[in-house]
């Protein structure tokens, strides 16, 4: 299956990889959301590098580890890892958001390989990866789910009635982890609709609630393996993030939830992000 | 008794019970008083238990409503396969998406105006877009529950489902009818809406009755007219039918129990061999059956044609019959249709 587990170092640097890739095929696309994808991506790196057990030649493997990007818009991030992972071609995300491509502007399962549930409505991403660890326990299968989700989708009131559910139900084997960038897309999430406190809310909620920096990478391969040992509750891990994250003129700033870059802003990003890992 | 059995032609009817034929010999002012009737949604609890035996995929979700539907009775019987998500429809919609992923078949069960409005987006984008295995086995359709009133009468539901991309619309006319409905969910690959009644209504076939879906029933003969109804409205038309037999007008009647796929041609059949139509649901009147077949005759076959169904209006508390005599669904009013009809054939 999987080539061997990437190291810290190969994981950021693929973390590089995967921020250019958002930047170029939002840009090619024309539109879309790059911002939430960018502060996502350390945890989608890690996952598809080092933590799940999947393989891409058998993305319907039906023992493999599932992964969810309820925050639907977000996934160039998404299609990027997927392709870097070897479940398709790269030159299939030059295509995003155009007639007949595999890359929907939200992700959809019949049409991209790896995709393991349709999300674009927020929330139900996280209902329906409660519902396949349900699947799971039933069949006593031992797979693990995965949902991101994001802090704007918490003021979704489905993500309550999962979270019940998902404590009622004792499945240590679903693991959200919660990208907290702080904006949604209208404004800052603070003033939009506030949210906090969400690690006292979750651990209410009854969940095991682990709460990092989710850019630095050491946290968070350390953060997701441990989630696989807690046993009779399912653990959600609160990422702190940076919306935007890598490129200076995008981190923090609502407009980049959902705006391509110019040909300009996309040169500079792709400089910035290089620089980073000391291309 | 005998009197009204020697004046009935029991030769026009198929698959439709004797019991019932001698019901509407007897008496036409309340034929079905006296036999046997049942709620479709205690069919669809039966139902699930015998597919429950005979298949291990097959899970069924609550949403706090397990004791009126019955399919708390399920989860006694297969505990490990049935999941009450309490009152969240919404997190229950997605969430059976998910388990259809992995190779169950979940029969998420609720009252039909959640499944169809308070769930809809999950409906729509999470169990219809991807077209996944799931089967919505929606109790208090149209507007059945006659005394809960409005905000429990979904007479909305067959509208909604039939404007979903990918969807299967199935809503039987009584007991027997809607079991073979939820076994052949069981074997579609896919979505599948059933609509089931909260009221009794009358046990009108046997389980020999030639159900598929997407294939209507004529259930009776008839010339001068035909009647094609669903769920609820069934009965109310084989009443009309026969009130109309003695006024010498010779309807037929069809069992359209699958809304979406719709049996185009046995509708256009109909039209062509009777030359005027009536359609008969406790739905509204825009989007649902009659919607469906007015498309089908206006694009083929024009010919007169009415609606029944409930018109631009909620409806209200009451017994369920009162309610759908006050709310322009009973069989009085398919009479008054069908007479309009055929007089409007010249």
């Amino acid at each position: 299956m999987p080539q061997s587990p990437m190291s810290v170092e190969e994981l950021k640097r693929m973390a590089a990889t995967i921020r250019c890739d958002i930047i170029e095929m939002v840009h090619i696309a024309g539109s879309g959301h790059p911002g939430g994808s960018l502060s996502a991506t350390d945890i989608v790196t890690a996952l598809y590098f080092r933590v799940m057990r999947v393989d891409p030649k058998n993305p319907d493997w039906p023992d493999r580890d599932r992964f969810i990007l309820s925050k639907g818009h977000a996934c160039p991030v998404w299609y990027a890892a997927l392709a870097e992972r070897g479940y398709y071609d790269k030159s299939h995300l030059g295509t995003l958001r155009q007639l007949n491509s595999i890359l929907q502007g939200h992700a959809d399962m019949l049409k991209t390989p790896g995709v393991d549930m349709t999300v674009g409505s927020l929330g139900q991403g996280f209902s329906a990866g409660l519902g396949m660890a349900l699947s799971g326990k039933l069949r006593k299968k031992d797979y693990h789910v995965w949902v991101v989700i994001g802090d704007g989708e918490m003021q979704e009131g489905a993500v309550w009635e999962a979270a019940m559910a998902g404590a009622k139900w004792k499945l240590d084997n679903l693991t959200t982890i919660l990208d907290l960038n702080g904006l949604q897309n209208d404004d800052f999430v603070d003033d939009i609709m506030p949210i906090h406190p969400v690690p006292d809310k979750w651990r209410a909620f009854n969940w095991h609630v682990i709460e990092i920096d989710g850019h630095n990478m050491d946290e968070v391969v350390s953060a997701l393996e441990t989630a696989k040992t807690i046993k009779d509750k399912p653990t959600i891990i609160v990422a702190h993030t940076v919306k935007g994250k890598g490129v200076s003129f995008m981190e923090n700033v609502a407009a980049w939830h959902g705006q391509a870059p110019t040909v300009e802003q996309m040169d500079q990003a792709l400089a910035e992000i290089c620089q980073q890992v000391g291309r | 008794m005998a009197t009204g059995m020697d004046r009935l032609e029991t030769s026009v009817y198929h698959h439709v019970r004797p019991e019932i034929i001698s019901a509407l010999a007897a008496n036409l002012d309340d034929p079905f008083a006296e036999v046997e009737k049942q709620p479709t949604r205690y069919a669809y609890a039966e139902a699930i238990i015998e597919l429950g035996e005979r298949n291990p995929d097959v899970v069924v979700l609550d949403a706090d409503v397990a004791k009126s539907i019955k399919t708390h009775e399920f989860a006694q019987r297969f505990p490990e396969r049935s999941f009450n998500f309490g009152i969240a429809e919404q997190n229950m919609m997605a969430a059976a998406a998910g388990m259809a992923t992995t190779g169950l078949i979940p029969y998420a069960s609720t009252y039909a105006v959640f499944a169809t409005m308070r769930a809809l987006d999950q409906v729509r984008n999470s169990i219809h877009y991807p077209g996944l295995n799931v089967k919505i086995a929606a109790s208090h359709g149209g507007i059945t529950p006659g005394p809960d009133g409005v905000t429990h009468q979904a007479q909305e539901d067959l509208s909604i489902m039939r404007s979903i991309a990918n969807s299967t619309v199935i809503a039987g006319a009584d007991s027997p009818s809607t079991k073979l409905a939820v076994w052949a969910a069981a074997e579609w690959d896919g979505p599948v809406y059933l609509s089931f009644t909260r009221d009794p209504v009358p046990f009108l076939f046997d389980l020999d009755y030639p159900f598929e879906i997407g294939k209507a029933v004529t259930i009776r003969e008839g010339t001068d007219a035909t009647i094609i109804a669903n769920r609820d409205i069934v009965c109310q038309s084989l009443i009309a039918a026969e009130r109309l037999a003695r006024k010498g007008v010779s309807v037929r009647v069809i069992d359209c129990h699958t809304v979406k796929p719709l049996d185009v041609e046995t509708i256009l059949q109909a039209a062509e061999e009777t030359g005027a139509i009536v359609t008969g649901e406790s739905n509204v009147i825009n989007g649902g059956l009659g919607s469906a077949v007015a498309e089908v005759l206006v694009e083929n076959f024009p010919i007169p044609m009415k609606r029944i169904g409930v018109r631009d209006v909620f409806a209200e508390s009451g017994p369920y019959l009162e309610v759908i005599k006050k709310y322009g669904v009973s069989s009085e009013h398919i009479v008054d249709a069908v007479e309009e009809v055929v007089a409007r054939k010249g």
